[in-house]
């Protein structure tokens, strides 16, 4: 069994990094309004889904302008990356502005219905102005980055088959990386990301030291939402076919990767997320194999939330969650 | 005109009147203690300043600019730092970074460092231990970083909501002759405390508050020589 565990597992790896990839950034998203506002901020898988069908919209627009052929397909991408994740930041801004703010004393739970209204909202929306737009709320792009790109990895060890990936798939790792590397980068050595974490740490003494606290807050739904919106896009090239539900179980997942990682905790979001997507991938795999048939690739996500539920016994502060030692 | 004035100052907590019509004055150059029991309206005068309890009735002046209805990252900016009850410390921020959130609104890079010094020079201790995070530093430290911090921004009015609690008497000590030498190089201080004898003993003004009044007000060697306050405070 070993044996055919380790045959595709270079593939595994692959595929599952491209997914814990994407969990790993709307994973950000979650962990850094959680860390700001211990609000469950559900709304945000949605915004991920808003941010696939934004982009894949441009890139059927230009594609029907004819300027995609005449584009280098980089550009288009940076192109649709830079307008979606803008939009997206606006919107989720908007959102906290206009649906989270007022409620901001309120009790926990009613924030947290509200955010599933909103959910149940973009969800609508979305598939409103696709069906009336395109006649049907399935929405396939243009196929970019599809030539599949071999890798000989049975000539590193005998034991492995060897792997493929979509171009794609590059895409994918080197901007989530990008947008990973940045957002650690802001939020730990700038200014404003350091006045994140102390409005996250204590709101009113962050305002005794002439933050404007909701501006801060304002800031961190932007930056998730942001990344949100473009990871949307980098899945819709990934996986090809978006519809306006994708974001409730990729959202619920990657909700997962951050208590996984330790919720508000950063690092332990982008870990958490590749974390999963590998387990996932693991378990489509190789489930089938591992108890003989009697589960099949489809239970991958009881498979990967049976480790959730197991990591949580065993540290209930999620793998980075700190007890930090605090004197008073 | 004052640094700052409070005139007929009510707020309240819900229901609650935590002060009652408090007036007060801190003038350029001064120190000035609020000295009271638990529970009299020390730190909820000071939030009234501040911007973080806004006042039922009443009016704080800053310069003679009205200041009341200001928001406190407003007040900060406008030149008022408080170093809050309980140090308040960020905990999971460094020590380094704890001060410059100190200095959040000041553009200046070169300010910034300077102002670093000048808290080094009170403060020797916190320079040993800048990539320390904030929350595992002593209380006698947490202290004196909390008022390193405040004094990031620059201030022109300095408040300290009881800088002595919970110190060991050495400490306490030195916190004191700090407050007493940054007044002499011309801060203006509004210090909250308890610890009644020695904050009058560094204060050239002092008021009393009891169940959100003040019950008195006046030199601090006035104060020192009061039967009643003897009694209640000094004893
Ligand atoms: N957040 C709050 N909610 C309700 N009541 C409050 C709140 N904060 C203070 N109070 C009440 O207001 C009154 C004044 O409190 P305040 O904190 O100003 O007292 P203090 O003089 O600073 O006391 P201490 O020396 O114990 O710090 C007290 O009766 C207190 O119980
Ligand atoms: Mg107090």
């Amino acid at each position: 069994m070993l044996a055919e565990i380790l045959h595709t597992l270079p593939q595994v790896l692959i595929d599952g990094l491209a997914l814990g990839a994407i969990y790993a950034i709307v994973a950000l998203g979650y962990t850094m309004v959680y860390g700001i506002l211990e609000l469950i901020n559900f709304a945000h898988g949605e915004i991920f889904m808003t941010g696939a069908f934004i982009g894949t919209a441009i890139l059927i627009t230009l594609t029907g302008l004819g300027w995609i052929a005449v584009m280098p397909a980089l550009l288009a991408l940076l192109l649709v990356l830079v307008i979606t994740s803008v939009l997206t930041g606006f919107i989720g801004m908007g959102i906290e502005r206009i649906a989270y703010r007022p409620l901001r004393k309120a009790p926990k739970l009613i924030t947290l219905i509200t955010a599933i209204g909103v959910s149940f909202l973009l969800q609508d929306l979305v598939r409103f102005i696709t069906e009336v737009k395109r006649g049907n709320y399935i929405l396939t792009g243009p196929s970019m980055f599809t030539d599949r790109v071999e890798v000989k990895t049975s000539s590193v060890l005998s034991v492995f088959n060897d792997a493929s990936f979509k171009e794609s798939f590059i895409i994918v790792f080197v901007v989530a990386a990008i947008m990973m590397i940045t957002l650690d980068f802001f939020i730990n050595k700038t200014k404003w990301g350091t006045a994140m974490r102390a409005v996250a740490q204590d709101r009113d003494t962050s305002a005794l030291m002439g933050v404007n606290v909701n501006k801060v807050i304002g800031l961190v739904f932007f930056l998730g939402s942001a990344l949100g919106g473009a990871t949307g896009v980098l899945f819709a090239i990934q996986y090809g076919t978006i519809d306006p539900y994708i974001g409730f179980i990729l959202g619920l997942k990657a909700f997962t990767a951050a208590v996984l990682g330790g919720i508000g905790n950063i690092r332990g979001a982008m870990f958490g997320g590749i974390l999963l997507g590998v387990l996932e991938m693991f378990a489509s795999a190789n489930l089938t194999l591992m108890t003989n048939g009697v589960f099949g690739a489809e239970y991958k996500d009881v498979f990967a939330f049976a480790i959730l539920i197991l990591v949580l016994l065993f540290k209930p502060e999620g793998i980075f969650g700190k007890v930090v030692m605090e004197k008073v | 005109m004052h640094i700052l004035e409070l005139r007929d100052i009510h707020a309240f907590y819900g229901g609650i009147q935590a002060l009652k019509g408090v007036n007060l004055y801190v003038d350029k150059g001064e120190i000035v203690t609020l000295i009271g029991s638990n529970g009299a309206g020390k730190s909820t005068t000071l939030k009234t300043i501040s911007g973080q309890v806004k006042p039922k009735q009443g009016n704080i002046f800053l310069n003679g600019k009205d200041i009341t209805s200001a928001l406190p990252h407003e007040t900060a900016v406008s030149g008022v730092a408080q170093v809050p009850e309980g140090r308040r410390i960020f905990p999971r921020l460094t020590v380094k970074e704890n001060l410059e959130m100190g200095a959040f609104s000041v553009k200046n890079k070169k300010v910034v460092a300077e102002r670093m010094e000048k808290v080094f020079h009170y403060f020797p201790r916190i320079k040993e231990r800048l990539s320390q995070r904030g929350g595992t530093m002593s209380g006698g430290e947490q202290q004196m970083l909390a008022m390193g911090r405040a004094l990031m921004s620059g201030p022109n009015v300095l408040m300290l909501d009881e800088p002595s609690m919970g110190l060991a008497p050495i400490i306490v000590e030195q916190i004191f002759s700090i407050i007493k030498e940054l007044n002499e190089s011309g801060m203006t201080i509004l210090l909250v405390e308890q610890n009644a004898y020695q904050a009058l003993q560094i204060a050239n003004r002092g008021y009393v508050i009891q169940t959100g009044e003040i019950l008195m007000s006046g030199q601090s060697s006035v104060l020192l020589r009061d039967d009643q306050i003897k009694e209640a405070y000094l004893a």
